[in-house]
């Protein structure tokens, strides 16, 4: 599309767990190839969604540094972030932000709420005065629709779920970010308070410019906030493109599973037939090469234990999948 | 696509009306020392043969406390201050700690959240259920026993060979399949399920519900299952029990609980859900929950409530029976004398 730089880049990024001399054997390929690019403009809510082990928290730890790749790279602004540093390291760590998904695993208990923006303020040394502060404090709880005086006198635990959730939200937002990782940031929250945050990340897309990576196990949430998605399975891209296509119309079979077996939330339109297939657990992760769906794949071919499938592209906009049946 | 499931609700809630477990007035506290929480506020509700009975409500509003006051393992600090709970006729509150050490899981058992965390890492998946097994009926022949453990394995589809493994050695849906095996093991009449597939993954969750489905299908077993996907208790529970703060606000079957929700709370709960099906608006909500400490006269759901009136802050409304069978708390639907 545009040659702009983007504001995010991943280039074939792998992360391998274990393997080392002591533990040979016992490799876990947590991440495999995996790329991506989150554009400058416009703010976009790009969603990695996948079941638990699929990678997509891995993948979150590498953007926010907290591990290092075992190949592959992360460029921010054209930068690769492990070579950032000094001022371009602060400014990425001011830039990018994280919302993790418990909200009561992230405060300190022993501190007010107000502790958290005081010590923001403190560490990246934005030199304001206890005034200034305290308005650029006001002003991003406006933004997630708090008052001040409503929470940041209070300790941890006289906030409801939904409202520690906002306070983080606020606190990512008051740094001014690019992009923020939110980290399934609804899935401890209860339902009515759900949609108050993903409204929040909506509006700071639109009116404000933050572009969001929703890493998610819910689909349903994705398909109502989000613009791009990738879904993972085992480390590796099943499948991508535009959310609604690829929620509307899936391609790999394991996508279609997937969305098959979300539970509907209407008595009327019940679950499908009776899965098949997947009784068998145990064969989960045992294939070595070739695709990692092919144990639980009802259209399995020979020649997907041969190699692993490129992504093919399907009809949807941009949409790709990681499947032999689109092979061309 | 309407029409078919309507006339299924209606023989599903028709079947049976023998009521297995009845729950009067529980009331259950948590004691703190600025003063009592009330998180189960004097409830009371009834389970039939052979149904599934969702049990909802956001977190802290008495779900999990209720269940576990019906099963007599409530956490300190809570105690169960008042209320009856009848199994098949039999008050299991006014048991001794032998007799109910006896009843319990042969009554009444449970299905635990995170089956990850609820077996014994050191003992194979046959030894714990064989104790529960041992415990209750006492020695018998190891091939007796041996036959019984597969059996239960088949019944919730664990290939025999999970016999001899150890639990790390299963996958999660598979040790969520043990619990259940456990939990079937004595046959008891009720089985409290709390939110049985919530640690897992969309697709192995279907395969786990498919699995209670047939098990309460195949054994007649009744079940109470907790939870907050709605996804879920639309796709298994026959009725539903609407919880907020401590109350039980509506109670009805399911398929009014998603067409018709007539409690403000619950019309609330649904239009909230996010659908896969159709892209829509986000519906915000605002408002608090009060202080379970104090709770404010009246109806518990006044603060957050968009009809609030003046009568729901002075005395809290009954339970009226609207359709059959479809009860709620709400001045909206009529004024009769208030409880307690």
């Amino acid at each position: 599309m545009t040659t702009a730089t983007p504001l995010l880049e991943i280039r074939n990024a792998t992360k391998v767990y274990g393997g080392g001399f002591l533990q040979s054997g016992s490799r876990v390929v947590a991440l495999q190839n995996f790329s991506m690019t989150i554009p400058e403009k416009p703010a976009v809510i790009t969603t990695i969604a996948g079941e638990s082990g699929s990678g997509k928290t891995t993948l979150a730890n590498a953007i926010l540094g907290f591990i290092n790749l075992t190949a592959g790279q992360i460029f921010y602004r054209g930068q690769d972030i492990t070579t950032l540093t000094g001022q371009d390291a602060t400014n990425y760590r001011r830039e990018v932000q994280a919302v993790f998904q418990d909200p009561y695993e992230v405060y300190n208990p022993f501190y007010r709420v107000k502790h958290i923006y005081d010590m923001v303020i403190a560490h990246l040394d934005l030199g304001y005065t206890k005034s200034q502060a305290r308005e650029v404090i006001e002003q991003s709880l406006r933004v997630v629709g708090l008052r001040g005086e409503e929470v940041l006198e209070k300790y941890p635990h006289q906030l409801s779920g939904g409202q520690r959730q906002r306070v983080m939200v606020a606190r990512a937002y008051m740094m001014n970010p690019k992009l923020i990782i939110a980290d399934e940031p609804v899935s401890a929250v209860d339902a009515s308070l759900r949609a108050m945050i993903l409204d929040v990340m909506l509006k700071l897309r639109d009116d404000l410019g933050v572009s969001f990576l929703y890493i998610t196990h819910d689909l349903s949430t994705a398909y109502q906030i989000g613009d791009d998605i990738f879904v993972l399975y085992q480390g590796s891209i099943a499948e991508r493109g535009r959310t609604v296509d690829v929620i509307e119309r899936p391609h790999h079979p394991y996508v279609q599973m997937l969305i098959n077996s979300v539970p509907v939330p209407d008595p009327a339109v019940k679950w499908g037939a009776v899965l098949e297939g997947v009784a068998d657990e145990s064969l989960r992760a045992t294939v070595e090469s070739g695709c990692r769906f092919y144990p639980r794949c009802p259209s399995r071919m020979d020649r997907c234990l041969q190699a692993m499938p490129p992504l093919y592209a399907v009809d949807g906009h941009e949409q790709q999948a990681a499947c032999y049946l689109y092979h061309k | 696509m309407i029409a078919q499931p309507a006339s299924n609700f209606v023989r599903a809630s028709q079947a049976n009306r023998e009521v297995v477990l009845d729950v009067r007035n529980l009331r259950i506290h948590y004691e703190t020392p600025k003063g009592d929480v009330i998180a189960v506020n004097g409830i009371s509700f009834q389970v039939y043969k052979g149904e599934i009975v969702g049990l909802v409500g956001e977190s802290g509003c008495g779900k999990t406390t209720a269940a576990m006051g019906i099963l007599q393992l409530v956490p300190s600090p809570g105690r169960i201050l008042a209320g009856e709970i009848l199994i098949n006729g039999l008050d299991m509150l006014g048991l001794t700690g032998e007799e109910l050490r006896e009843r319990r899981w042969r009554e009444l058992s449970l299905i635990p959240q995170g089956a990850m965390n609820s077996l014994n890492p050191v003992m194979r998946v046959r030894d714990q259920i064989g104790d529960a097994i041992i415990t209750h009926e006492g020695q018998q022949p190891k091939d007796k026993l041996k036959a019984r453990i597969l059996e239960l394995f088949a019944l919730v589809g664990l290939p025999p060979r999970v016999y001899d493994l150890y639990p790390h050695e299963l996958s999660g849906g598979m040790k969520q399949r043990a619990c259940i095996a456990m939990a079937i093991a004595l046959s008891p009449p009720v089985i409290i399920a709390d939110e049985p597939t919530s640690a897992l993954d969309v697709v192995v969750q279907r395969v786990v519900a498919q699995t209670l489905l047939d098990v309460k299908e195949r054994l007649g077993v009744s079940m109470i299952m907790i939870g907050h996907d709605m996804g879920l208790q639309a796709q298994m529970v026959d009725r539903i029990i609407v919880m907020y703060a401590g109350n039980i606000v509506e109670v009805t079957p399911v398929f009014p609980a998603f067409h018709n929700p007539l409690h403000p709370y619950t019309q609330l709960l649904i239009s909230s859900i996010p659908s896969i099906r159709e892209r829509k608006p986000l519906k915000i909500t605002t408002g608090l929950t009060h202080d379970l400490r104090n709770p404010p006269p009246g109806c518990s759901f006044q603060l957050r409530c968009p009809h609030v009136m003046d009568i729901c802050k002075k005395t809290q409304p009954a339970m009226i029976e609207r359709e059959p069978e479809h009860r709620v708390a709400c001045y909206l639907y009529g004024k009769e004398e208030a409880k307690g």
